[in-house]
């Protein structure tokens, strides 16, 4: 790890099942450091299995997932949690320990990894609460909260520790137009601030476009498509056209694995 | 037939292969350098969800228990004129059985069940998962603290639970009934041999704490993460913990009480 490369996460023939049924099959996958990455596809592809992969929570059946020069899947346990110290993941559910109130659900990370006093902490917290607009929300319980603040409290959490890169799963998802064009601004700003390394998964195709340097796009198992965001809204590529234009017919399917529908109605 | 027999070997495999599972799964829990003060601090608040609130059902039904022992006693014991044993009777029952082994059947219904859908609910709104992203294991962090509370727990209510019975028969026997205070205290006093009686039921409950807790939070580890699973879950853990405490007791009477 003596130079850096540009490459902070590289993903090489991957491949994932579910039971017998891949989820991925053959991925090449590139995260640039100090860049935000969308990573957009159909629900159901394995977006989300996708960054379970690179967390280290699923392992691949092949593959390798390397994450600043090391392979994910091969590390041991203590490793492994001390690379995570480094992560910060959006939980597409939120996830908030819902025993304590949203102060301490971002306090956690703080109190659980470092040594700082507790007016330090205090600062930091109603930083993060202030950074998603919910510094006025702190002493809720999480049942008290709506669902698309409970994701801001979550990312107000996520982003607690300062870590180097950090997984979005779906932020856009239940959040109104200002909270999402503040949510845009507030990934950008982090990423660029903190020089971060910003993964933003989502099907939100515009809001997706709009804030990240460089897109993937994935579907039936593979990566379709990949480029910046110009190059993406530009291509030529039957698959990727049709799912950036919403298009329900072609080669996308919108439906899960099924046998022909005579079959099934006969 | 040998198809029988094979099906047979593989659901011995499968449930030798489930309780290594459960062995591997505690072990990691439990062993590993110990962050002192912040273990301690978790501990006392599991100590207290769950210890504390199975205080109130132990005690009920401890008076309730007691009462009917002394009741029952009584006019068993007084048809051979030997009702001022109801003491030793009523102490022996309690200490050697009925406390160690009803208790844990209480516990299990009342803070096992509790655990494993505390548990399970974390796992199914990736409360758990949130945390191993976080960096933080949540063996360590969740299960840990929990299976020493109900380890720690469990005796000293099986220990409650005696005394407050042993307190419900006297009332029922000496203040009602009529035993002689003095008979029923003395007789206790002299047949009740500490070592025999006392700390072999505490053994007891030492082992069943530890056996119930231990189902308790694998089964919410492993539930399913839907409602559903959750549910079965819960169920597994009393049902599988009170058949667990019924049949060891039976092993540990043969092996304390055995050769008399
Ligand atoms: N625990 C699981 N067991 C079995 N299959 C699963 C499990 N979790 C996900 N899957 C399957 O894996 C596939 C990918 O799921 P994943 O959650 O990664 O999709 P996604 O791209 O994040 O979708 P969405 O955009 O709707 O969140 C789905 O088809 C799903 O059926
Ligand atoms: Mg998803």
């Amino acid at each position: 790890m003596t130079e850096q490369s540009d490459i902070l996460i590289k993903i090489r023939d991957l491949s994932f099942f579910r039971e017998a049924r891949p989820i991925f099959d053959g991925v090449n996958l590139d995260i640039p450091r100090g860049k935000i990455t969308g990573i957009m596809g159909p629900s159901g592809t394995g977006k989300t299995t996708l960054l379970r992969l690179i967390g280290g929570q699923l392992r691949p059946n092949t593959g390798t997932v390397e994450v600043d020069g090391r392979n994910i899947p091969t590390l041991s346990r203590d490793q492994l949690y001390h690379v995570r110290e480094r992560m910060g993941m959006l939980f597409q559910s939120a996830a908030l320990f819902t025993d304590i109130d949203v102060f301490e659900n971002v306090a956690f990370p703080l109190r659980e990894h470092t040594d700082l006093s507790d007016s330090m902490i205090h600062d930091l917290v109603l930083m993060k609460l202030e950074a998603v607009g919910l510094r006025g929300a702190r002493r809720l319980m999480p049942h008290e909260l709506s669902g698309g603040m409970a994701r801001r409290v979550a990312l107000a959490r996520a982003i607690a520790l300062d870590p180097d890169f950090i997984m979005y799963d779906e932020p856009f998802a239940g959040q109104d137009p200002i909270a999402m064009g503040i949510l845009v601004k507030l990934i950008r700003l982090l990423n660029d601030a903190l020089n971060m390394t910003s993964i933003i998964v989502s099907h939100d195709i515009d809001e997706t476009l709009g804030v990240a340097d460089y897109v993937y796009v994935i579907a039936n198992n593979k990566v379709i498509g990949h480029g910046t965001p110009d190059a993406i809204r530009a291509d030529e590529s039957p698959r990727v056209k049709q799912f950036i234009r919403g298009l329900p017919d072609g080669l996308v399917p919108f439906h899960y694995p099924a046998e022909p529908l005579e079959d099934d109605f006969l | 037939m040998i198809r029988s027999l094979q099906r047979f070997g593989h659901a011995g495999l499968s449930v030798c292969a489930k309780f290594g599972w459960a062995g591997l799964f505690l072990v990691s829990a439990l062993v590993g350098r110990p962050n002192v003060v912040l273990g301690f601090k978790l501990l006392v608040k599991q100590l207290y969800s769950v210890g504390v609130f199975s205080l109130i059902i132990i005690v009920v039904s401890g008076l309730f228990i007691g009462m009917v022992l002394g009741l029952q006693g009584y006019s068993i014991l007084v048809d051979f004129g030997a009702e001022s044993a109801l003491g030793t009777m009523v102490s022996l029952t309690l200490l050697r059985e009925l406390g160690p082994v009803v208790a844990a059947l209480l516990f299990a219904g009342r803070a096992g069940s509790a655990l494993t859908a505390e548990i399970g609910l974390m796992k199914a709104t990736e409360q758990l998962s949130s945390l191993e992203m976080m960096g933080v294991d949540p063996l360590r962090r969740i299960i840990a603290p929990r299976f020493w509370a109900g380890q720690i727990s469990l005796p000293i209510l099986a220990i409650i639970f005696s005394v407050v019975a042993i307190y419900g028969s006297y009332m029922v026997g000496v203040q009602w009934l009529g035993v002689s205070e003095g008979a029923f205290w003395g007789n206790m006093r002299a047949a009740v041999d500490f070592r025999e009686d006392t700390l072999n039921g505490i053994i007891k409950s030492v082992v069943f704490g530890a056996v119930i807790t231990w189902i308790a939070v694998y089964q919410g580890y492993v539930a399913e993460p839907t409602s559903e699973g959750i549910g079965r879950a819960t169920t597994r853990t009393v049902v599988h913990s009170s058949l667990a405490i019924l049949g060891l007791d039976f092993l540990l009477t043969a092996v304390m009480f055995g050769e008399v």
